[in-house]
Order: C-alpha cells, then structure tokens, then sequence
C-alpha cells in the first residue's frame, strides 16, 4: 500500500491514525447495482501500511494497564488471572471457523463442550439447569428477571409488577428489572451490612415478583439471614434472583441452589477466568430451578436419544422467555470458561473461594493495621471487603478518588471507588484467588506510603497521577464539548 | 493447585496473620447447613492432556467450504489483527473506567467510533453493543424514547428472522407492538407500508433477509413524511460499496445499527461478535452503552476518556437508557485493527470481490438443470437459488462434499421448501466456484 502522504511523521504524543486520512478512488461501480444504492460519499477510512498500522496499535496497547501487566483489586470486579490455554483452545481453527447455521452433526465438538458446561455450570451452581446465551450479566438479568414473570404469568399471576432490590445493588439489577417492565422498589440494609428483614417484610406481598440479590452483598459480606429471606419472599409467593457477580466469594462452598434461589446468572468472565477485553465480550449464563427451566432463553444444547446434540428451538421449548441474540451467545467466551473448568476440576473449583477468601481477609487485616477503616470491623471479609478513607478526607481533605489516583503511579490499578455509594469515600477491594503473597504484600507497603503522603503531602495524591501518560482529565469539558469522532481533514 | 500460588507455608502464614486456624474458619460466618462439600465436576486435567482433549473436539467439528452468511460471514481476516488484539494489554484490560490507565483502549475506542461514524454517514457511535440483533432492539428502544408517546415499531417481513426473535423478546417485555411492514413475495423487496399507525420507527434492512438491497430512499422519505424516524439496518462491509444511511432518501437515516462480525472477527459459531449502532448528534442523550470522547487533562495534554455516563446503568441505575454494562470491548479492539489494516481502499476491494464472487457463482449455477434464481436482485453478496428438491436435502448432502452450501429458507419458516440462502465472500477462489456447481450438480443428479 502507499503511504498517502509525503509529510506523514509520526507523532509520539499524539499517535493518530488519522495522520493516514485518505480517500483512494473507489474501484469502478458494478454495472448491476442502480447508481441510486451505490455509495455517494467517499469513504474516507486512513489508509496506512501494515508495519505503520502495527505499530501504532502495538504503542496504544502499551498505554493500557491489565491484569497481564499490573495487580488490579478491583471489587465486584474478579480480575483473576486469565489463562492463555483458554484463549489458545478457543481459538482453534476447528472452532473459529464454525459458521452458526452449520447443521448440527457438522458441529458436535463444539456442542460437546457447550454440552458438558451447561451440565458443570449447574452442577457448580446447585441448579437444575443452565442456557449459556446471554451475552454478559445485564443480559442475564433481563433473562432472569423476564423468567420470573413468563413463570408468574404461566400461573396465571399476573398482578406481579414490583422487583424488590436492595439499595446497595449493582446498577444494572434496578436497570435490567426496570427493561423488563417492572417496578423497581428498593430495600435498605442494616448497618452491620445484612439486609433490612423488617423493610423487606412490609414490602413483600401478591404484587411483589421476586428479589433481586447477590450473597456475599455488594457490601463485601455474606447475607447470614439468608435462609430466613428465602422463606418469607417464597411464602409471599415471590421468586429469589442471585446475581452471580460475586460467585467468586463462595465457588465450590456455597451454592445458590441451596441457599434458596431460583434462579441466577453468573459472570463468566468475572468467576470463570475469561478476560474482561477492556469492557467485554463477557458471558452471563442464566441457571434456574427444575420449576422454571422451560422459561430458559434459547437455544440451548440437548441431547436427543442417539446421544446426538442439537440445539433446542423454539418448537421444542414453546414457552420460552425466547431469543437474546441472533446465534448462540458469545461462544468464544463459553469455550474458554470450558477449558478454565476441565483444567481446575472438582478439586480446583473448589479452592477458588477458599483462596479467594484468604488474600481478602489477610489484606483486609494488613490494611486495618496501617490505620485504614473497615466499613464493616466486626464482620469477616467474604472475596471483597470495603474501606473508607472518610478519616483522611476530614483530616487533610483526601478523598478516595485520590488514594485510588495515586495507586496508579505505583502501578496497581485502583480499587472500585464509590461503590456500594452507601459507605462514604469507600474502596472496594477484590484481590482475588490468583495472586502471590508478595504481590499482596506489594500492594500493602504502597498502600503504606500513600496514607503517609496523604498525612504529609496530600498534594501529591490530590494531583496523581503523575507518571502515566496523561493526568486526570477534564470530564466536564469532554461532555461540553463532545468529540466522539475524528473530524475529517 | 492450577492458578493459584500460595505453597503450604504461605497459606499457613497467611492465615496466622488473618488470626484463624484453617481455610474452612474464614466461612465461619455462613451457616454450615449451607455448605457444600462437593460438586459432580470432572476431575482437573493438566494443561496437555486439555489441550490434546480439546484439539480432538474442534477436529471433529467438520471442516467446510462456506458459503452461507443469513449474518454472519467467512471473511479473510489480516494476521495483524488478532496477533495484536490478543496482546495482554488488551486481551485482559478491565472497562476503562479509570481513563489514565486505560488510554489504549479509550483511543482505540475513538477510533472505532470515527470509523463508524465515516461508514455510516452518521455523526454519533457508541463504543458497541452485543450483536446486530440486540443492537436493533436498543435502537427500537432509543427510537421510542426519542418519539415520546409511541407504542410501536414497523418491522419488516424480510428482517432475518433470528433478528426478529430478538425483538420479539426483548420489546415484547415493555408491551411495545411490532407492526409486520409485508414484501412482495415477486420481487422479495419491501412494500411501503399502508399506514404509520402509532409507531416510532420503521425498521430498513440494507440487505434483507434474501441477500437483496432495498429501496431505502423511498423507504426513508416514508418514513419521515409519516413522522417515523428511520433505522438503518446494514453490514459494515457492504457500506463500503452501499450508499451510506446518511445519505438515504431526502433527510437521511435517523439512526444506523449493524452486524460487526465481518470487521475481522471469526465466526466461533455465532459469537463473541459486536453490534455497532450509529444516530446523528442531536440524539446522543438517547444512546445506549458507553461513549468515548476527547479532551483535556490539566497540563494541556490531549486524553480519552467515557462520557454522558448519566446515561448508563452504573449512574442512572433504573432510570438508565439500558442495563448493558460489560459490552464487546475486544471484539471492537479486532474491528478497529482491521478497519485500520484493509483501509477505505481495502475494505472497497474486499467488498467489490465479494460482489464479483456472487456475481460469477451466481452465472456459473445458471447452467444446472432445474435451478432458477426466484428474485433478479440487484444483490451484495448473497441471493437465493430455487432448487427442484428439498433444500434441506441438498444442504445435507453437500456437507459430504466438504462444503457448507447456503442455508434452507425453511429452516427460518420463509420462501420455498427448496429455497436456499447462497453467500459467497472473498475467501472463495474461482475454483471454488465450480467446485460448487459440479458437487451441487451430482447431488442434484443422485435426486
């Protein structure tokens, strides 16, 4: 290809593609296709050479932090390691060329191993069954949630409007129960982190369709009540939702099924190791009870009586909540939860959340010991735990934007900030199952020096970060002023 | 222990320093009656004995000459692509909510969304959705919110099916109706509705579900004389040749939404692939998922970063445009690479080869006896050849001859039992071709 044009030089500050800017001729029209669908404007893509196009890629790539290169505690997050096995076996030609309408006795591998993780996924789960085709959490949410009703209805209940959901939830529960047409009401918690029973109590009743939660909370803590919530919103006829986002806490201990749920998602690429890709693709397959497993979102992989797979079809499953996407999810994603799964087996699966459990409690201890607060002191930390630096803040003015800025010189990618909003100036911390106690140790001797800085030089945190390649940037103006494309030179 | 590196001692100091006993005291607080002691999983495997298990798995999957698209499309894509998008640094990035950590992916979201907006001839793109199909159901969505007071959307008959399944699921759950818009079975070609009836938005696939290419001006005029906002459905390759939904009709399309799997991402049997939705600026507080924008950091220095978040569910919670969080990030990464590899010349040249190569099948086919082509098109890539038996039939004994011969309308409930959906990109030599026509002609013979 040619170089577009002679003053092209490259910019390391800038690095823009679109020094390439260049509309070539297009090729001659074909003589078939009316002149009025052709296309009018020049379609102005840059046109650069290969070597160009790789290294400007390969420089943006060096400005990102990942898990590959950096420790990322990241609560509700589960930023694990992401085996490459996974990624090499998902990438195998005789997967990544399968077209979707290839008819079934074409593909049996890959229905073998969708097979086989419906059947593990459940098994992990204490469900009765799975479907794999939800595309990322939000979306097995809008699928559970929509069960809850398709089975409500099914009954012939249909005053059902009202999705209970505790304040400090992930925004997408009141987001995806709000998509399925329910009203959303919000349930308090205690200050000892479980759920306010009382709240609950006075909400529950024939107009309530179910509760949405996650367990341990996204306070960090396991829901000890847990048992006794399932009896009152079951005998109130309502349905118990899990949201799988933090399954990490408990894989292998724990299991929604028993603790009364009927029906959950679990984020693949948060417990099963697949990689976040810079927001995605994700997995968020849905697991329900045997009452609501004809509801499942379709297709999902059965076994006919030759042992032959297919995929189920709306004939065979009539009172499905239906389709999600126009295939079968994000296959690539499901292969490497597969090979993540066979790789661990039983044994591995099962020291996930003991693990997982262990780097937590131990930070949350080291950190307490520095002078950090607990946003629950007299609670055990499940995967996660919550510090507030609200001290810090009526000390010197810090903030927990500024500790969570000030990691990044050293590094570390900050913590969940914000979030659950119910604990001020919190940090939410996950360092999940997959690192050393070095790496943890690391982190609490940064974590050291910062609360240092806050006391002595607060400046230096409240102008972090210093040493990435841009500082904090102007948020307010970006929406101002709104560049979301490249002009055209 | 396969990923996690604590030794015996560092798990015993660990602990001493936690201040309890065993591993099983740190689930001191769930009752016990809750805890499982095991689970019907298969014993772990080693990392070779995996691989070797699952190299078995894809090998029996069987390997076939495609020539079936229906939305998803065997494409070359440039080595370049997945050797730097399964780079670490992307592969295994989290969301870039912390923007000064995150500017490889923040640019190359922007880039992604300057691409797409030069595509589509749209001003505004978000940063992707999950697929075309559930893309479509969040430009409805969008659509209705920027209406106001409508109930419904117009949706035509020769959407492909599995798009309207989607819709199906997805608006059905907030009572919106969707209104069939007919085709004329001759032509296969939409007819201009009889009436807008309450509806926000009428659904243009630019191509539809036979291969052919509509007459999306006329289309887009109705729409807007009715009041209707019009949504552009198209396939990124083909705007390389096709008129831009900017450009169509009088005004142009309102809101453009889109297929990405032929950018540079394999066909993994249906997915991870990424829904690409474009709109003109005015609507911007409207879009669903994220959005990159340009700015400045305190020194001056130009950086990336995520804007209008009020939009999003992490915000806005219940009130948000769509609960969509985790959206196709890396499959955007691959997209952007390969849009930026092939180039506006490149992505012409494949688009212009793909044409040919459906062109030339489509005249080497002609010969066989008992064949005919149902629509005169004009066509992109992909038509339907009217067989004298049952398409099925043939479909399922072609796969002996190595080859995926197209999809049989029946299976999607439309067209004619021997119906079949042909698609031919520029994977295909011309020797291809003819490999097609003379193994089509012996089964047709075996009939």
């Amino acid at each position: 290809m040619n170089h577009p044009r002679e003053n092209n030089r490259q910019n390391a500050v800038t690095d823009s593609i679109f020094d390439h800017d260049h509309a070539l001729p297009a090729p001659e029209s074909p003589g078939d296709i009316p002149a009025e669908l052709l296309r009018k404007t020049p379609l102005n893509l840059p046109n650069a050479s290969e070597l160009d196009v790789l290294r400007h890629y390969t420089r943006l790539s060096q400005k990102n932090f990942s898990i590959d290169t950096q420790f990322y505690p990241l609560g509700s997050c589960t930023m694990k390691y992401n085996p490459r096995i996974a990624h090499a076996m998902a990438s195998l030609p005789g997967f990544a060329r399968l077209h979707p309408e290839t008819p079934a006795p074409a593909m049996q591998g890959l229905l073998q191993v969708l097979w086989e993780l419906q059947e593990w996924l459940a098994a992990a789960t204490g469900m009765a069954a799975v479907s794999l085709t939800p595309a990322a959490g939000a979306q097995g949410e809008l699928a559970g949630v929509a069960m809850i009703r398709a089975y409500h209805h099914a009954r012939g209940d249909t005053a059902r409007h009202k999705m209970l959901i505790p304040t400090a939830a992930h925004g997408t529960n009141p987001a995806s129960a709000q998509m399925a047409g329910f009203e959303v009401i919000e349930i308090p918690n205690l200050p000892d982190g479980d759920l306010d029973m009382e709240a609950l109590d006075a909400h529950l009743g024939p107009d309530v369709a179910g509760i949405m939660l996650t367990n341990p909370s996204t306070l960090g803590v396991f829901e000890r009540r847990i048992a006794e919530i399932a009896r009152h919103v079951h005998a109130a006829g309502g349905l118990l939702y899990y949201d799988g986002a933090n399954l990490n806490a408990i894989l292998g201990r724990v299991q929604p099924g028993q603790m009364g749920f009927d029906v959950m998602h679990l984020n693949l690429h948060k417990t099963f190791a697949t990689p976040h890709g810079g927001g995605g693709p994700g997995a968020g397959a849905v697991a329900v009870q045997e009452r609501l497993k004809p509801f499942l979102p379709l297709p999902t992989v059965t076994k006919g009586e030759s042992g032959a797979l297919r995929w189920m079809t709306a004939e065979d499953a009539p009172r499905s909540i239906g389709q999600l996407s126009a295939h079968g999810g994000n296959i690539g994603v499901l292969l490497r939860a597969h090979a993540y799964i066979r790789r661990l087996g039983r044994v591995g699966v099962s020291r996930v959340s003991a693990y997982a459990a262990l780097n937590a409690n131990y930070l949350l201890k080291e950190l307490q010991k520095l002078g950090y607060q607990a946003a629950f002191p007299e609670r055990r930390a499940s995967h996660e735990f919550i510090l507030s630096v609200s001290d810090l803040q009526q000390a010197t003015g810090i903030r927990a934007l500024d500790v969570a800025k000030r990691l990044l010189d050293f590094g570390i990618h900050a913590p969940t900030i914000y979030f659950p909003q119910l604990v001020p100036e919190c940090l939410l911390i996950e360092p999940t199952e997959t690192e050393s106690q070095a790496t943890l140790d690391r982190f609490i001797a940064v974590m050291a020096q910062i609360r240092e800085e806050a006391l002595a030089h607060p400046e230096l945190l409240r102008e972090a970060p210093h040493h990435l390649p841009v500082g904090r940037l102007d948020e307010a103006l970006a929406a101002r002023k709104l560049d979301v494309a490249a002009a055209l030179s | 222990m396969p990923y996690i590196p604590h030794d015996a001692e560092e798990t015993a100091a660990m602990l001493a320093a936690v201040g309890v006993s065993s591993l099983d005291a740190l689930f001191d607080e769930i009752p016990s009656s809750l805890q499982v002691h095991d689970m019907a999983l298969p014993e772990g495997l080693s990392e070779r004995v995996l691989r070797r298990e699952l190299e078995g798995r894809a090998q029996s999957n069987t390997p076939l000459l495609c020539f079936a698209g229906g939305g998803a499309y065997a494409h070359h894509i440039p080595a370049i692509v997945w050797e730097i998008a399964a780079r670490g640094e992307f592969y295994s990035a989290y969301t870039p909510y912390q923007p000064e950590a995150s500017q490889g992916t923040l640019q190359v979201l922007y880039e992604y969304q300057s691409f797409i907006t030069r595509l589509t001839g749209l001003e505004v793109s978000n940063a992707s959705l999950y697929d075309g199909a559930s893309g479509l159901a969040e430009a409805c969505l969008m659509a209705l919110r920027i209406q106001g007071s409508e109930k419904s959307i117009l949706v035509p008959e020769n959407l492909l099916p599995s798009w309207r399944k989607v819709l199906d699921t997805v608006l059905v759950m907030q009572q919106i109706r969707l209104i069939p818009v007919p085709y004329d079975a001759r032509t296969g070609l939409l007819q201009l509705p009889a009436e807008a009836g309450d509806a926000a938005a009428l659904i243009v696939p630019q191509i539809n579900a036979f291969g052919l290419l509509e007459r999306v001006d006329s289309l887009t005029d109705w729409a807007h004389a009715h009041g209707l906002l019009s949504i552009a459905v198209v396939n990124p390759l083909a705007l390389a040749m096709l008129k831009a939904p900017g450009d169509w009709g009088e005004q142009g399309a309102d809101i453009a939404v889109g297929e990405g799997q032929p950018m540079g991402i394999p066909l993994t049997g249906g997915g991870p692939y990424f829904g690409f939705l474009a709109c003109r600026k005015a609507y911007v507080r409207q879009l669903p998922g994220r959005l990159v924008a340009k700015t400045l950091d305190a020194r001056g220095r130009e950086g990336y970063c995520l804007t209008l978040q009020a939009r999003e569910q992490h915000i806005r919670r219940g009130k948000a445009t769509s609960n969509i969080c985790t959206n196709q990030g890396l499959m955007v990464t691959a997209a952007t690479i390969h849009m930026a590899t092939l180039g506006s010349h490149g992505l012409q040249e494949t688009a212009h080869i793909c044409h040919t190569r459906a062109q030339q099948l489509r005249e080497c086919l002609q010969e066989l006896p008992g064949v005919s082509f149902p629509h005169a098109g004009p066509f992109f890539h992909e038509w339907v050849l009217r067989l004298p038996v049952s398409a099925v039939k043939v479909r399922d004994a072609l796969l002996g001859h190595g080859l995926l011969a197209g999809i049989p309308l029946q299976e999607w409930h439309m067209g004619e039992a021997g119906d079949l959906l042909v698609c031919a990109t520029e994977l295909l030599e011309e020797s291809d071709l003819l490999t097609y026509r003379d193994a089509l002609r012996s089964v047709l013979e075996a009939q």
